[in-house]
């Protein structure tokens, strides 16, 4: 077989990483997307995120410090709205690897990781601002773009703009 | 001046020469807060940099809101930023006259359709006297409604409300496609 010539390093890498994820985690996690562009698992129970979090920021092996980019995507189809958080290993161990977290539209929450990078702190913002999930256990979830008195989640694919704000006309 | 405001509402002989230095006077230094707000700011401060210079025309910007007398609206204006353009204007002294400069101040520019939180326009906020287009306008557009807010003040005279020294200059506007067709002819002659 010529996998080993078609699959780039950084893939191997990558794949190797998410197999030590699931040695632990087994079924909370899904099969790796082995794709070029992004390699992605998705946690299959949201409850041990933050769990995921900190075994893939401080073994050994995987030593994921540096979460490049937080964010949210609203999947309309399956009445869920989720975030993609991008991780690297940068200047120890050089792979990448990225995650998916999905909740429900209405009401649903996903464990905040703002305590295990930092960086997630005004991602998660972004994400609740723009789309509605709810971080449980983050420091200060509130709007971050849009005033703290918008109405509505203007990323969601059935986001209507008001009509008025503080008296001024919103719409065109 | 007291006097002679309170006596003279009508335009005369006594008023005329003291009302022409008056607007030369202020026309001629024009104090602009120029209020960057995205990229047209960038062609701000080009127009004020060396090669457009705008301080020749004796402009030159100013921080504050209360020591300036006109306020270059430049860039696209958040619902958030909409409270706080309306707070900086309030604080600008009279006679005070607002220039929305490029397309996202004038009517929401590109963002009109899908920007949720783009105020469509900056005269849904604060009364705006001249607008520029573009995207972003050219140093020499910019220039071009700078002069036209000079242009306004000169049509101002004592007694004469802001409305109609607005319609005024609109009067004196010209068709610019009758111009362009006019100047095309020469070139082609």
């Amino acid at each position: 077989m010529e996998e080993g010539k078609e699959v780039s390093r950084s893939v191997q890498e990558s794949t190797a990483a998410y197999k030590i994820i699931q040695e632990t985690f087994g079924a909370a996690v899904s099969a790796l997307d082995a794709n070029e562009t992004m390699p992605f698992l998705e946690v299959l129970e949201s409850g041990r995120w933050v769990e995921i979090a900190l075994f893939m920021r401080d073994h050994a092996k995987l030593k994921f410090n540096y979460m490049a980019c937080m964010t949210g995507v609203d999947y309309p189809a399956e009445g869920k709205v989720g975030i993609i958080c991008n991780f690297q290993s940068l200047a120890l161990l050089n792979h990448k690897l990225a995650v998916k977290v999905k909740c429900d539209r209405d009401g649903g929450c996903i464990p905040s990781v703002s305590r295990v990078w930092h960086t997630a702190n005004w991602h998660e913002r972004e994400a609740y601002d723009l789309f509605g999930m709810i971080f449980t256990g983050h420091p200060e979830l509130k709007r971050i773009l849009c005033p703290d008195d918008w109405e509505g989640y203007p990323l969601r694919k059935d986001y209507k703009v008001q009509e008025r704000y503080h008296g001024i006309k919103v719409p065109y | 001046m007291g006097l002679l405001d309170a006596a003279v509402t009508r335009h005369n002989v006594l008023v005329t020469s003291v009302d022409n230095v008056l607007n030369w006077a202020r026309l001629s230094s024009l104090w602009p807060m120029g209020f960057g707000l995205a990229c047209c700011a960038i062609e701000m401060m080009a127009t004020n940099a060396s090669n457009y210079d705008l301080e020749r025309f004796g402009i030159f910007p100013r921080s504050s809101p209360r020591q300036s007398d006109l306020m270059i609206v430049a860039g696209t204006v958040t619902m958030k930023m909409a409270e706080r353009v309306i707070r900086l204007y309030e604080q600008m002294p009279e006679p005070r006259y607002v220039l929305s400069m490029g397309s996202c101040s004038n009517c929401g520019g590109p963002y009109q359709d899908h920007g949720y939180h783009v105020l469509k326009g900056v005269d849904r906020v604060i009364p705006v006297d001249v607008y520029v287009p573009g995207c972003p306008p050219r140093p020499e557009a910019l220039i071009g409604g700078l002069m036209k807010v000079q242009e306004l003040i000169r049509m101002e005279q004592i007694g004469v409300s802001r409305a109609d020294a607005l319609k005024k200059l609109a009067e004196k506007a010209q068709d610019p496609r009758f111009i362009v067709e006019r100047e095309r002819k020469v070139a082609r002659a």
